[in-house]
C-alpha cells in the first residue's frame, strides 16, 4: 500500500472561530492506482492534499489528530529536512491553477531542472539536458524551455508543470483539478497524457476533481467527502452503478444528462454548510431527503456493502446496504 | 420581418486593433433567436462567444453588421436611445465573485438599473420591486442589506440574475452563468432560469463552454472557432449528427459520468491558432485530421446541409 490515511483532523484557527476543514478523514491507495477525490468547494479535497506534503500553512491550520502512512512510514513524526526530500521525489503535487504555479520570472527549464538538480546527483548540464527531456515528454518541445511562463499558452503551461511535477519519477502523484482551468478539448489532450505517463512510471495517483466525467476516465478507486469526510468509497463500478449514499446520488442527479436532454436537473437543496458551525449528527442531514431524527444526532458509522464499498449513513444496515433500493437513482 | 424573431445577427464583426495587428475577435457572425427561445453558444477560450454577447448589446461597439432587436436595428442607434433599449436586453456575467459592486449591500445592486433607467422613480415602489424580484429568484428577505462577500456563489448569481430582470427584459445574454459554481448549486440555478424563462417568457442567449450544459438548456447551438460560427443546428441534431470536424472533437471531448459509455476520442493536433489578421483559408485547417488542398485555398462558407442544420465545411457539401 502506497497510502494510507487514517482519522485525519485538520483545523483551521482563525479570528473567526475554528474552521474544521477535515473531521476524521480517511482514505487508501493502493500501489500502481488511482484513486478520485470527489467534492465540492470547501469539502476538504485541497487540505487533504496539502496535508499529505504537511503543506498545510500554519498558523492558523493545525493537523489536529490522525496519522498518514507513506509506504508504511509516518508522514506526521518526518522532519522538516526529511520532508524536503519526500516533495518532489517521492510525492509530488500538480496544483490546480497553471497560470499562477509557475514562476514567472524564471524559464520553464529552469524550474524544471532546479526540481532534478535538489533531488538527484546530476551535474547542472545534464539537468538541463534532463529537462528538456521531460519537456519532449510532455509534448512540448524542447527548444520552448528557454521560454518564459507568459509565453505559453494555458495548456502547455499545465504541460510544464505536470513536467516538473514527474522530473524525479515520484512513487505517488497528487493531482489538484488538473484541468479545470483548461478547455475540453485541451483537457482530453492532457488526460489522455497523463493516463499514458501514469503507465509508463507506475505511479500511484491522488486525482482530486469535482468532476464526475474525469473520475470515470481515469480512476480506479473513488472516495465521495462531504465537509472533510468521506461519505461514500469503493470502486468505480460501485460507486457508479451501486449508489448507496444520498449525496453521492445528489451528485449524479444534478448533471445534465447528455442522452437524455428533456430530463430535469434534481439539485441538492440548500448549501455547503458554514465549516465553523457543522450541523450535528451527520453533516450531510440537513440537506438530505431521506433524513430522519437520528441523522441530527449522531454520526452515522461506515456501513460495508463489500469488502472495500462502504458509505456513512444511518439508511443502512448491514443487510439493506447489499441489496440497495433506499435512495432513487 | 417575421413576428417571431425576437433577434436578428448580421455579418456582426468586432475587430480589435492590436500591436501586431487587427485581431478578428468576431467575424461576420450572422444567427436569428425566436421569441422565448434558447440559442447555445459553445466554443473554447478566445473563440470570440463573450465579444458577440456584448457586442449585441453594444456593450462593445460593433465594428460592422446590423442587430435588429424586434425589427429594428440597435446598431444604429444613439447612444441615449441604447440606453433605454438596455431595460430590455440585459446580461448575466460569469463570474459572481467580480461582476457585483463590492460596496452596495444586495438592494442596492438590484434597485440601481430601476432607478438609472428611471424605471421606477418612487422610493417606496422601488424597494417593492425589488423585493419581489429577490423572492422570484429564491433570494430570503432577510439577506436585503448583505454585501456580497458575506454571500456564496450560488447566491451571488441569484442576485445577478436578479439585477438583469428587475428591468423586466425581453432578451437576456447569459455569459457562462453557472461556470464559477459547484454542481449542486450549478442545477439549482439551471434550473430557475428554466423556470423564468417559462414563466416570464424570456428569451435568452447562452454562452458557454460546457458541452452537456448547452445540451440540457438549449433548443438551438452555435459552435463558434476563432470568431466565426462553424456549425449551428437544433441541439438534438447537433448532438446526434455533428458535421464539422471540430464539433465532432469537442463532442468526443467531454468526459461522460457513466463507466458504461465508452466515447470513441478524436484528439485535437495542437492549440487555437492566432485571432491576428486570419489567413483566407478554414480556420480549423491546421489542426484539421481531415484537411484536404482547398481547405487551405479559401475558407468554407457556412451552408444548410440539411433542413436548419448549418455547417462550414468542404467535407459536407456535395458537388
Amino acid at each position: 500500500m502506497t497510502l494510507e490515511i487514517n482519522n485525519l483532523v485538520v483545523e483551521y484557527r482563525t479570528p473567526d472561530g475554528v474552521v474544521h476543514a477535515l473531521n476524521g478523514m480517511d482514505l487508501q491507495l493502493e500501489k500502481g492506482m488511482t484513486l478520485g477525490l470527489v467534492g465540492e468547494t470547501g469539502a476538504g479535497k485541497t487540505t487533504t492534499a496539502l496535508s499529505i506534503l504537511r503543506l498545510v500553512p500554519n498558523p492558523p491550520g493545525v493537523i489536529a489528530d490522525g496519522n498518514i502512512k507513506l509506504n508504511g512510514e509516518e508522514i506526521l513524526k518526518k522532519s522538516e529536512r526529511q520532508m524536503d526530500e519526500i516533495r518532489g521525489k517521492v510525492v509530488s503535487m500538480i496544483f490546480q491553477d497553471p497560470m499562477t504555479s509557475l514562476n514567472p520570472v524564471l524559464t520553464v527549464e529552469d524550474q524544471i531542472a532546479e526540481v532534478i538538480e535538489r533531488h538527484e546527483d546530476v551535474s547542472y548540464k545534464e539537468s538541463y539536458k534532463k529537462a528538456r527531456e521531460m519537456l519532449e515528454m510532455v509534448g512540448i518541445p524542447g527548444s520552448r524551455g528557454s521560454d518564459y511562463p507568459h509565453q505559453f499558452s494555458g495548456g502547455m503551461k499545465q504541460r510544464a508543470v505536470i513536467a516538473i511535477a514527474l522530473a524525479c519519477n515520484p512513487e505517488l502523484l497528487i493531482a489538484d483539478e488538473p484541468t479545470t482551468a483548461l478547455d475540453v478539448t485541451i483537457q482530453a489532450q492532457v488526460l489522455e497524457m497523463m493516463k499514458s505517463l501514469r503507465e509508463k512510471n507506475k505511479m500511484s495517483m491522488l486525482m482530486i476533481t469535482h468532476d464526475l466525467g474525469i473520475v470515470a476516465e481515469i480512476c480506479d478507486t473513488v472516495s465521495v467527502i462531504y465537509a472533510g469526510r468521506v461519505v461514500e468509497h469503493g470502486t468505480l463500478k460501485d460507486v457508479f452503478d451501486n449508489t448507496r449514499h444520498p449525496y453521492t446520488e445528489g451528485l449524479f442527479n444534478s448533471l445534465p444528462n447528455l442522452t437524455n436532454r428533456k430530463a430535469k436537473l434534481k439539485p441538492i437543496k440548500g448549501l455547503m454548510p458554514d465549516p465553523i458551525h457543522l450541523p450535528a449528527g451527520c453533516s450531510f442531514h440537513p440537506r438530505c431527503n431521506y433524513a430522519t431524527e437520528i441523522c441530527a444526532k449522531e454520526r452515522p458509522e461506515k456501513v460495508f456493502r463489500t469488502e472495500r464499498h462502504f458509505t456513512e449513513c444511518h439508511l443502512y444496515n448491514e443487510e439493506n446496504i447489499i441489496k440497495g433500493g433506499v435512495i432513487k437513482r | 420581418m417575421n413576428e417571431h424573431l425576437l433577434l436578428e445577427v448580421n455579418g456582426l464583426k468586432k475587430y480589435f486593433q492590436t500591436k501586431r495587428g487587427m485581431l478578428h475577435a468576431v467575424d461576420d457572425v450572422s444567427f436569428t433567436i425566436e421569441r422565448g427561445k434558447t440559442l447555445g453558444i459553445v466554443g473554447e477560450s478566445g473563440c470570440g462567444k463573450s465579444t458577440l454577447g456584448r457586442a449585441i448589446l453594444r456593450l462593445l461597439e460593433p465594428t460592422a453588421g446590423q442587430v435588429f432587436f424586434e425589427g429594428e436595428d440597435i446598431a444604429k442607434l444613439s447612444k441615449e436611445q441604447m440606453r433605454r433599449k438596455r431595460k430590455e436586453m440585459q446580461i448575466i456575467f460569469q463570474d459572481p465573485f467580480s461582476s457585483l459592486n463590492p460596496r452596495k449591500t444586495i438592494s442596492e445592486t438590484i434597485a440601481e438599473p430601476l432607478r438609472l433607467n428611471g424605471i421606477i422613480n418612487d422610493r417606496k415602489k422601488r424597494m417593492e420591486k425589488v423585493l419581489e424580484t429577490m423572492e422570484i429568484v429564491g433570494l430570503a428577505e432577510r439577506l436585503i442589506n448583505t454585501y456580497p462577500h458575506e454571500l456564496d456563489g450560488g447566491r451571488r448569481q441569484r442576485i445577478g440574475i436578479a439585477r438583469a430582470l428587475a428591468p423586466g427584459p425581453k432578451f437576456i445574454v447569459c455569459d457562462e452563468p453557472v461556470s464559477a459554481l459547484d454542481v449542486s448549486i450549478q442545477a439549482q440555478i439551471l434550473n430557475l432560469m428554466k423556470e423564468l424563462q417559462e414563466s416570464l417568457g424570456l428569451t435568452y442567449m447562452f454562452i458557454t463552454h460546457d458541452l452537456s450544459v448547452v445540451n440540457h438548456f438549449s433548443d438551438d447551438i452555435a459552435v463558434m472557432y476563432l470568431g466565426r460560427i462553424i456549425e449551428k443546428a437544433s441541439s438534438e441534431e447537433l448532438f446526434t449528427n455533428p458535421l464539422h470536424p471540430y464539433t465532432k472533437a469537442l463532442l468526443s471531448a467531454i468526459p461522460v459520468p457513466n463507466i458504461h459509455m465508452k466515447m470513441e476520442r478524436i484528439l485535437l493536433k495542437g492549440e487555437v491558432s492566432s485571432p491576428i489578421e486570419p489567413p483566407d483559408m478554414c480556420r480549423f485547417a491546421v489542426r484539421c485530421n481531415h484537411c484536404m488542398e482547398k481547405c487551405k485555398a479559401s475558407e468554407p462558407p457556412l451552408t444548410e446541409a440539411s433542413r436548419g442544420h448549418f455547417v462550414s465545411c468542404y467535407l459536407n457539401r456535395q458537388e
